[in-house]
């Protein structure tokens, strides 16, 4: 079970947690004009990174906010936690464990 | 090629205590160059190598595997076989292979220990009948058996299942498949291994794939430990690694790699004979033949390449078979562990063409991979050997996510993820 800092309670249980899977999707500025392709890409193309990987956290059993963090998807390290809407900390994504 | 496996080469080789078995297959050094290379050595890569070589003539096959064969997800998983899902294009995918199953130790020469012991879906609540009647029906209608069973038919089918009403998972009927069952993982890995070696397939083995070389758009190699393997056309099956690979390629998935978890318990005498499977609680069970009981949980919700699981999976799905069978609540578990299943949006897979001419991609199984084993090599071997997808798997492309056409099957997945 992974610990998670959540930025307004401190670390708590993954059970705590509902995934929001991978951050910093924006949606099509004007899905009118928006290709077929590029929608698909928006719905269902994910990073899946080996690595690390930048990903929505919601302390659903909690304070109820989201928030941002940076983890290894190999050895499940979190290595950085922050705010929705702020950019990506500098990681080599790729990085082994 | 390597001896015949009957009674006669078993009493032969008792004569001979044993020590004159021949190696199940070669180990050869890769060639500079092959007509196919096949990237991964699991069950679904192995069953593409034997289908090329055998069905459609193309033995010119080198099979790359990072590992050591079946080390992936063919070793990992639940090893139960049906083929009742929902929509006619997985019905069709899915029953194709339990036909190949049913003869699959007599093709292949080498026993997979597939048992027809049957897979009882349960049904805990009003949503979960009407769900499983629908489901039930349409793969009655596609050819396909299933029977809805009452609780007092469930009783006497499991009798250790405890189906007392007001317990925390009531059980209100249930779907049966009983040409459903179980196989040998490992036996399926190396019965299509021995098979495809016998038929001239080179299977290379500890050899990770480190690139592809990919030039005006079209595929000319791999880049492998073992250095530059020349080929005209390559497959990729490696689950999920399948991100990682299509990375190496340069074009994208609609993928996300998630771990997904099995335990054993200690051995005991035999107290199931079938496969139950709850996809409302998340648990599902069967027995080995060495008396352990399999029972597999739910994927962790998150992105995860470690081939472990999260401990409240394991606690949720322990619950509730405990719940449903009492009887199990003293034994102790001796194994659990976790594979990386590549889950599609849709929980369907893509078996096709990629944006790389000459590169095909067979992944997105997810959850429940294994039981397609043969019948996924079978499309796919076909796919790459003719350029363009078998009318079985043509629904089944990449191109899905955009034109819409996409096939949800959560349900008949029958897996929380």
């Amino acid at each position: 079970m992974l610990l998670i800092p959540c930025p307004y309670c401190g670390e708590r249980a993954e059970s705590e947690f509902s995934y929001g899977g991978e951050a910093h999707i924006a949606r099509p500025a004007d899905p009118e004009k928006t290709s077929d392709a590029d929608w698909a890409d928006y719905l269902y193309t994910r990073t899946n990174t080996k690595g690390v990987y930048f990903e929505r956290w919601m302390h659903a059993h909690g304070c109820r906010r989201w928030f941002n963090i940076a983890r290894h998807t190999v050895s499940y390290d979190i290595l950085a936690v922050y705010e929705t809407g702020a950019p990506p900390p500098k990681f080599d994504t790729k990085s082994e464990v | 090629m390597s001896a015949r496996y009957s009674i006669f080469s078993l009493i032969r080789n008792a004569l001979a205590y044993h020590e004159d078995w021949p190696a199940a297959w070669r180990s050869p050094e890769p060639k500079p160059a092959y007509d196919v290379v096949i990237v991964g050595g699991g069950g679904h890569g192995l069953a593409t190598a034997y289908y090329l070589a055998k069905e459609l003539g193309v033995r010119n096959v080198a099979l790359i595997e990072r590992g050591w064969l079946g080390g992936g997800n063919t070793g990992r998983n639940t090893t139960i076989v049906r083929s009742n899902y929902l929509w006619d294009e997985s019905a069709a995918l899915y029953e194709h292979s339990m036909k190949l199953w049913e003869g699959l130790s007599q093709d292949l020469n080498y026993n997979v220990m597939f048992s027809q012991r049957g897979v009882l879906s349960l049904a805990h609540n009003q949503h979960d009948l009407r769900a499983q009647s629908r489901q039930s029906n349409a793969n009655r209608l596609g050819g396909i058996d299933s029977e809805l069973l009452t609780p007092a038919q469930i009783k006497a089918f499991v009798p250790i299942m405890d189906l007392r009403a007001g317990g925390r998972y009531p059980v209100l009927g249930g779907a049966l498949q009983r040409r459903g069952g179980t196989a040998r993982h490992d036996a399926v890995a190396w019965g299509y291994a021995r098979a495809a070696d016998a038929l001239g397939v080179d299977i290379i083995q500890e050899s990770p794939v480190t690139g592809f070389r990919i030039d005006n758009g079209r595929v000319q190699g791999v880049e492998t430990a073992k250095g530059f393997i020349q080929a005209d056309k390559v497959g990729i099956v490696v689950a999920g690694h399948s991100g990682v690979m299509a990375d190496l390629a340069g074009f994208r998935l609609p993928v996300t790699s998630q771990p997904l978890q099995a335990l054993v318990s200690e051995p005991i005498k035999p107290v199931l004979d079938t496969v139950i499977m709850s996809g409302a609680v998340h648990a599902y069970i069967s027995q080995s033949d060495k008396g352990e009981l399999v029972i597999g949980a739910g994927a962790d919700r998150y992105v995860g390449y470690g081939q472990r699981g999260s401990m409240q999976v394991s606690e949720d799905t322990l619950g509730a078979i405990c719940e449903l069978f009492p009887s199990f609540r003293r034994l102790r578990m001796m194994r659990q562990w976790g594979g990386i299943v590549d889950i599609c949006p849709d929980a369907s897979p893509i078996i096709g063409k990629t944006p790389v001419e000459g590169m095909f991609i067979n992944c997105g199984w997810g959850t429940g991979g294994f039981k397609a084993t043969p019948g996924s090599g079978w499309v796919f071997a076909q796919t790459i050997a003719h350029d363009r997808p078998h009318d079985l798997n043509a629904a089944f492309s990449l191109d899905r996510f955009r034109t819409g056409y996409i096939i949800d099957e959560h349900g008949a997945a029958g897996v929380a993820h």
